[in-house]
């Protein structure tokens, strides 16, 4: 934990910090010179520099042991107070002190190269692991569709006669479902890359959020057959300035993504209200929840549960979180106490009362 | 009665082919272009009936081919897009554009768009009464009946309606219905857009949370449609 602390002091505390060390070890030999020959206080400020040398860069360590050395020489080796040396042995010694010194901050500081070579080289392997599981998701993900359509239409084209009507039915509406597979994964890439790019521009408007809710369910309700949607709407919601496309995709992916994780027949409930000038949509439902500690995790890009079946890009929610904080807003899942999960947006917007509209 | 003709601007010969079968299959008449300079030429030696025009061309971009066209040709203009660009849509339908698909697209949408574009072509002749699966707007004592009962609407909401109902199956940007029912300085006024189409869905949707006549094109406008269930 120290160290860590003490990695991230900037050049000047490191500097000063030294300078500081070297100061009070050097008064306090000196305040005990009377009991302490100047061998040992060599020894004392040696260890103070390697002490030194251990958590700082080289410059402040070197100049710990420039200093050091030269406090050694003026204040405790006879003559004291000159920088003259009597004896050949003291500048010997002295000459050994101010090596050992240097050797030491030079040593510490090829660690600490060796160790940032080693950092970045882990940091790499975790980029390629994520690189592999996105990989391996994705070629899934959008290989399935296209097998399914080469095969399909090379059926199609090369054994039609052998085909009864019905099987060659079945094989175009596979192709048919797998192109709008496809359409939706390459969608979801797409939206990535339009929040990894930075270039996320919003285009914000007034939305009837009631509108844009009972669209999107509506547009889901192939996907949401085997499950109830439920939707409560707040009594006189005003129109929020929003960009109706990015929050649609929030909502569609929330509605799509419980209706496919949830047992049949589980229901799902979504609500809007606004609260202090902010719109919040929460989108609940009543299947089994997340385990609890994988519930921050799950916005992650490419983040996929550990139970989860194969297929799906881990994209969906990360988009979530991507458009949401787009709009300065927050995202966050809790799991419910009866069983469940429940998804919560908030986002702070403009808004307008239709009501001060009404008499026209 | 002659095939409609129909000229298509796309620079992908996979588009064109399978604009080129779809169309014929149903009975247009098709010519293609895979340049703008080339679209640009084809239609001035022989003007068809409608143009779908993509807006991504190598050679020069659709909004500019748009413009150029719209300087002379009146006929319908039904534009392709890529991705779900709005911005680059409702330029170009406030350009002039009469309607837009998204690629990709269902061929039957692809062939309701068409057939709407060309129907409002041939019929701009002054009608007394529009008349839909349960509405009924007339237009001469400006009244609105709904199941055969009188529907009460505030004089916006009327023109809002019929202006939507005049242009069934057209897609109206918010900009265009703003500035035809509240006037100029009132296009980005879509506050009130917004309230005015939830009153009229109230009053003349069967459930008004799912609407089967006034539509909305996200990040676009609306489009009234007569698809209401019987």
């Amino acid at each position: 934990m120290a160290k860590s602390i003490l990695y991230r002091a900037t050049k000047e505390q490191q500097f000063t910090t030294s300078i500081g060390l070297v100061l009070m070890v050097a008064c306090i030999c000196y305040a005990l010179s009377a009991y302490i020959g100047y061998h040992v206080t060599a020894l004392l400020l040696l260890v103070t520099v390697s002490l030194v040398a251990m958590f700082f860069d080289i410059a402040p360590v070197l100049l710990a042991a420039v200093l050091s050395a030269l406090i050694w020489d003026v204040f405790f080796i006879p003559p004291r107070f000159s920088f003259a040396i009597a004896n050949p042995e003291d500048a010997l010694l002295f000459a050994l002190y101010f090596v050992i010194a240097s050797v030491n901050g030079a040593l510490t500081y090829k660690i600490r190269q060796i160790e940032k070579v080693a950092l970045k080289k882990e940091e790499k392997e975790h980029t390629l692991k994520l690189y592999n599981t996105l990989l391996n998701s994705l070629s899934h993900e959008l290989k399935t569709p296209i097998a399914t359509i080469i095969g399909s239409t090379d059926n199609l084209l090369t054994h039609a006669s052998k085909l009864s009507e019905e099987n060659k039915k079945e094989l175009l509406s596979e192709i048919s479902k797998a192109s709008v597979r496809l359409n939706r994964q390459v969608e979801n890439l797409l939206n990535m890359s339009r929040i990894e790019s930075g270039f996320l521009e919003l285009k914000k408007d007034w939305v009837d959020v009631s509108e844009l809710i009972y669209d999107v369910v509506s547009r889901l309700k192939e996907h949401t057959k085997e499950h109830p949607v439920g939707i409560i709407i707040k009594d006189n919601l005003p129109l929020f300035k929003l960009d109706y496309g990015l929050i649609e995709t929030v909502l569609h992916n929330l509605i799509y993504n419980a209706a496919i994780y949830i047992p049949r027949y589980c229901v799902i409930t979504v609500r809007a209200a606004c609260v202090n000038e902010k719109l919040v949509i929460d989108v609940e439902d009543s299947g089994m929840g997340f385990p609890p500690q994988e519930t921050e995790k799950v916005f992650d890009k490419f983040y996929r549960l550990k139970s989860a079946q194969p297929g799906g890009t881990g994209l969906g929610l990360s988009i979530v979180r991507g458009f949401v904080e787009a709009h300065d807003g927050t995202v966050k899942l809790e799991n419910m106490p009866e069983g469940g999960a429940k998804f919560t947006i908030e986002i702070p917007a403009e808004v307008s009362y239709p009501a001060s509209l009404k008499n026209e | 009665m002659n095939k409609a003709e129909i000229l298509v601007i796309d620079d992908e010969a996979e588009i064109l082919r399978l604009l080129e079968i779809t169309l014929e299959s149903n009975d247009f008449k098709v010519t293609k272009a895979m340049r703008a300079k080339e679209g640009l030429i084809l239609a001035a030696n022989h003007p068809p009936d409608l143009i779908i025009l993509d807006l991504g061309l190598p050679d020069e971009s659709g909004h500019v081919v748009l413009q150029k066209l719209r300087q002379w040709y009146m006929a319908p203009v039904l534009i392709l897009s890529v991705q779900n660009n709005e911005t680059d849509i409702v330029k170009a339908l406030d350009n002039g554009a009469s309607d837009y698909l998204v690629k990709p697209f269902r061929t039957g949408e692809l062939l309701a768009r068409i057939r709407s574009a060309l129907r409002g072509t041939a019929q701009e002749q002054k009608v007394q009464r529009i008349e839909f699966n349960s509405l009924i707007i007339d237009l001469v004592t400006r009244t609105v009946k709904k199941n055969n009962e009188p529907v009460k609407l505030t004089s916006t909401e009327y023109n809002l309606l019929t202006l939507l109902a005049k242009n069934e199956g057209k897609v109206l940007t918010h900009h265009f219905l703003l500035q035809q029912v509240w006037g100029p300085g009132f296009q980005d006024q879509t506050q009130y857009l917004r309230v005015f189409i939830a009153q009229l869905r109230k009053k003349i949707e069967n459930d008004p949370n799912h609407p089967e006549m006034i539509l909305t094109e996200s990040g676009v406008g609306y489009r009234f449609m007569n698809n209401e269930a019987e």
